[in-house]
């Protein structure tokens, strides 16, 4: 008997046990693969009205400062009531706008400037073309180029930009004096014997380190190193230039050697395990570990709020060796906001989109608040704007000319990312043929990007 | 007139039996048959979520087994956890069930001790191993160091962050060991006695009557631990951005499988096909082919099992 009930045990269980194999399987395509439905309204931007707004910003003065300005448009439009959702990343603003929904949002805003290409293309973010023109909205005479080009995919206007992000680079000015160094480095050469001058080790490690170079070290990828040499990430065809473009072999080589010369990969990676989170107050370079870094704007208030015990520089990144009349230029990117093709209310959407990004009194104050640069000529040139002298270094650089961001595809940042996956296995040494490993990743980019389209 | 009544009497039969069956039939068809056919078609499709799907034929199959860089890596890993972690969290918790089942004073305490690691919250449990084993200030590599033994960069060393996510895996292997117990317990107490008086030693006894005894709940483990391993998704995700100092912010690039691609699993594909990249049709395929392995090994397991049965019966 007992053996009789085990196999009747056995069988059930094995029934059930393929039940819960396919079960389980299955539960994870039924999630990935469903319906899609087309919506769209003529609401009257008039009428009473409650719109959600989602934004990725999640520290509590970027909160406060985003709900101030939303509490300021709710004065201005007292007709429109504004729910203000935020901590909102990507993954979770493309799934709330595909799938749509009375509880889905109709005031979208993303960091990730790079996936404009996939927002506009797709028709995630909602062409606001025919409302620019009914509001008659000049935006060439109201936004800076560079701004008004990574809000843009190859001529859809799916987004506006709602403040910038400049890059450049900060200098612990005390260590500098320490070493005898009198004023930031302009050219990537000069750039590799200051962070040899400023680098002192200790046992196998580090006591200080003049620049963690590695595409780990946080704000140190591909794509803003790049930002700093004259380059094409595509050619006229749309296809990947970068096995084509010297500028890339030239910076992928430049890293490379910086990094040997610090000290090796395996010993900058186990220094790096020493660091403390990119958004906290143990960040390297406010505690000292580390004497120079590549960041953006924001590090200066963030370093002042850490209570980083030394003097704080700032200056645009190095450029390369032959291109010293650039020095000034530096990465870009932003936030950007848009609306929701979904949404039913994109009138009363787009008044809020409008105000946030071209009110001049709505901008000064939010870029005051969270140390961000203006995204409108009106509030770059705005008395009430707080400029000090570290901030100013961002706000020349996010006006030069030659500032750049990488070109939007219609695979979002994809590309970025299988090039950094290349810089990753380069600075470790695992891929040593540049050459081929440039030629291989410009390959699988255009397999990519073919596939996406 | 008596042939009707037999007709009559089993369609009322088969109509009852299907009555009885439907709440089970609606939930196969809703929850298995549907997503089934549904993931069939979609990965022949070209579709991002917006607009009207678009026939591809098998263009979606040749992406992602040829042109996919991350999908080799990912199938290799996921094969790895299946083999290596599955068995290791059996035989852990076999072992630490066995020996609370022998433990004479204190079992409450050990018991709780063992258990209380698989309530930790999965992303809460993978960041505390992180900063232990973390090379640089965790206290782990400290006490080795200090033992003047080698000390392995973990979750930011390739050959290193599989083993250490079965550490983790085995830490919080309180699941088993609570079942195990249970099948433990439940061995007849006789069949050990007859064994000692035929002069089995400690290994014969547990090979031919503990074994047997509690071989339906060991495959009962092997089985549910290959289904939940298809589907590992949060610890490695974790594991490799917090140890690649990526954890969010400004849309910032983060290398999936860091490092080296060494903690790519195949849900984590689905994902980023799916919902970061919205190419549905190759998310289909990723999802296809761990439903195939799911299938594949669920059967191996099943045909080995009977064996066992038969040698234990």
């Amino acid at each position: 008997m007992p053996g009789k009930s085990r196999k009747v045990i056995s069988s059930m269980s094995r029934r059930s046990a393929a039940a819960l194999a396919a079960s389980a399987s299955l539960a994870l395509l039924a999630t990935a693969c469903t319906g899609s439905s087309e919506a769209g309204a003529n609401d009257d931007p008039n009428a009473r009205t409650t719109i959600t707004f989602w934004h990725g910003w999640s520290a509590p003065a970027e909160v406060k400062a985003i709900q101030a300005n939303v509490d300021a448009f709710e004065k201005a439009h007292p007709n429109i009531t504004v729910k203000v959702v935020g901590n909102i990343n990507d993954d979770k603003l493309n799934q709330a706008l595909r799938a749509g929904g009375s509880n889905g949002p109709d005031v979208v805003s993303s960091f990730t400037t790079s996936n404009v290409g996939k927002f506009c293309s797709s028709g995630a973010f909602l062409d606001l073309k025919p409302f620019i023109e009914k509001s008659k909205l000049d935006l060439g005479k109201l936004i800076p180029k560079p701004m008004l080009d990574y809000t843009q995919f190859e001529g859809t206007r799916c987004a506006l930009p709602l403040l910038g992000d400049a890059y450049g680079l900060y200098y612990n000015k005390d260590a500098f004096e320490k070493a005898g160094i009198t004023s930031p480095p302009k050219t990537w050469s000069e750039f590799a014997e200051v962070a040899m001058k400023l680098t002192k080790t200790k046992g196998d490690g580090y006591e200080q380190l003049g620049f963690m170079p590695t595409y780990h070290g946080y704000e140190t990828v591909v794509d803003h190193y790049m930002s700093q040499w004259d380059h094409a990430y595509f050619d006229q065809d749309g296809k990947s230039n970068i096995a084509k473009d010297p500028a890339f072999a030239e910076m992928f080589t430049y890293q490379k050697k910086l990094v040997d010369d610090l000290g090796g990969f395996a010993k900058l990676e186990k220094y790096r395990n020493t660091f403390g989170d990119e958004w906290g107050a143990e960040h390297p370079f406010h505690t000292g570990q580390v004497a120079m870094q590549l960041d953006g704007e924001w590090r200066l208030g963030m370093a002042q709020d850490a209570g980083a015990d030394f003097e704080i520089g700032t200056a645009p990144l190095p450029v390369a060796d032959d291109e010293v009349d650039e020095y000034g230029k530096g990465f870009l990117s932003g936030t950007i906001i848009g609306i929701a093709p979904r949404s039913e209310k994109q009138n009363a959407a787009w008044e809020l989109v409008r105000y946030l990004t071209t009110d001049t009194a709505a901008v000064v104050s939010f870029a005051n608040a969270i140390h961000n640069v203006p995204s409108t000529f009106e509030a770059l040139k705005s008395p009430d704007l707080k400029v000090d002298a570290g901030f100013k270094t961002f706000l020349d650089i996010a006006q030069n000319p030659h500032s750049n961001t990488p070109p939007a595809s219609v695979n979002g940042s994809t590309y970025q990312t299988t090039l950094q996956d290349f810089g990753f296995q380069y600075e470790s040494g695992k891929a040593t043929d540049l050459k081929a490993g440039l030629e291989k990743t410009a390959e699988q980019i255009d397999t990519d990007i073919e596939q996406a389209k | 007139m008596a042939t009707y009544t037999l007709r009559a009497k089993r369609r009322r039969s088969a109509l009852r039996t299907v009555a009885f069956l439907s709440p089970w039939l609606i939930g196969f068809g809703v929850f298995f048959a549907y997503p089934l056919v549904s993931t069939v078609y979609f990965s022949l499709m070209r579709y991002d979520g917006f607009g009207t799907p678009a026939f591809r034929g098998l263009d979606n199959w040749a992406y992602v087994f040829q042109d996919y860089p991350m999908f080799w890596p990912a199938l290799r890993n996921t094969l790895w956890l299946v083999l290596v972690m599955v068995t290791c969290r059996v035989v852990f918790g076999l072992g630490v069930g066995l020996l609370i089942t022998k433990i004479r004073t204190g079992v409450g305490v050990f018991r709780t001790l063992f258990y209380l690691p698989y309530l930790a919250p999965p992303v809460a449990a993978t960041l505390a191993f992180v900063f232990l084993l973390n090379p640089g200030t965790g206290p782990v590599n400290s006490v080795l160091d200090g033992l003047g033994l080698p000390a392995p960069g973990w979750f930011t060393d390739p050959a290193w962050s599989k083993p250490a996510l079965t550490a983790l895996a085995l830490w919080g292997v309180g699941d088993l060991m609570v079942i195990f117990m249970a099948a433990l317990l439940d061995v007849p107490k006789e069949q050990y006695e007859a064994a000692e008086l035929d002069g089995a030693s400690a290994w014969q006894r547990f090979r031919y009557v503990t074994l047997p005894n509690i071989s339906p709940i060991v495959m009962f483990a092997v089985v549910t631990g290959v289904i939940q391993t298809m589907q590992y998704y949060t610890q490695p995700l974790v594991a490799g951005k917090v140890a690649s100092g990526v954890i969010g912010g400004s849309g910032q690039q983060f290398e999936p499988g860091y490092p080296d691609k060494s903690t790519l699993t195949l849900p984590q594909l689905v994902y980023n096909l799916g919902f970061q990249r919205f190419d549905y049709g190759s998310a289909c395929v990723v999802a296809l082919v761990l439903f195939a392995l799911a299938m594949a090994f669920t059967a191996l397991l099943m045909r080995r099992r009977g064996g066992l049965i038969q040698a234990g019966d």
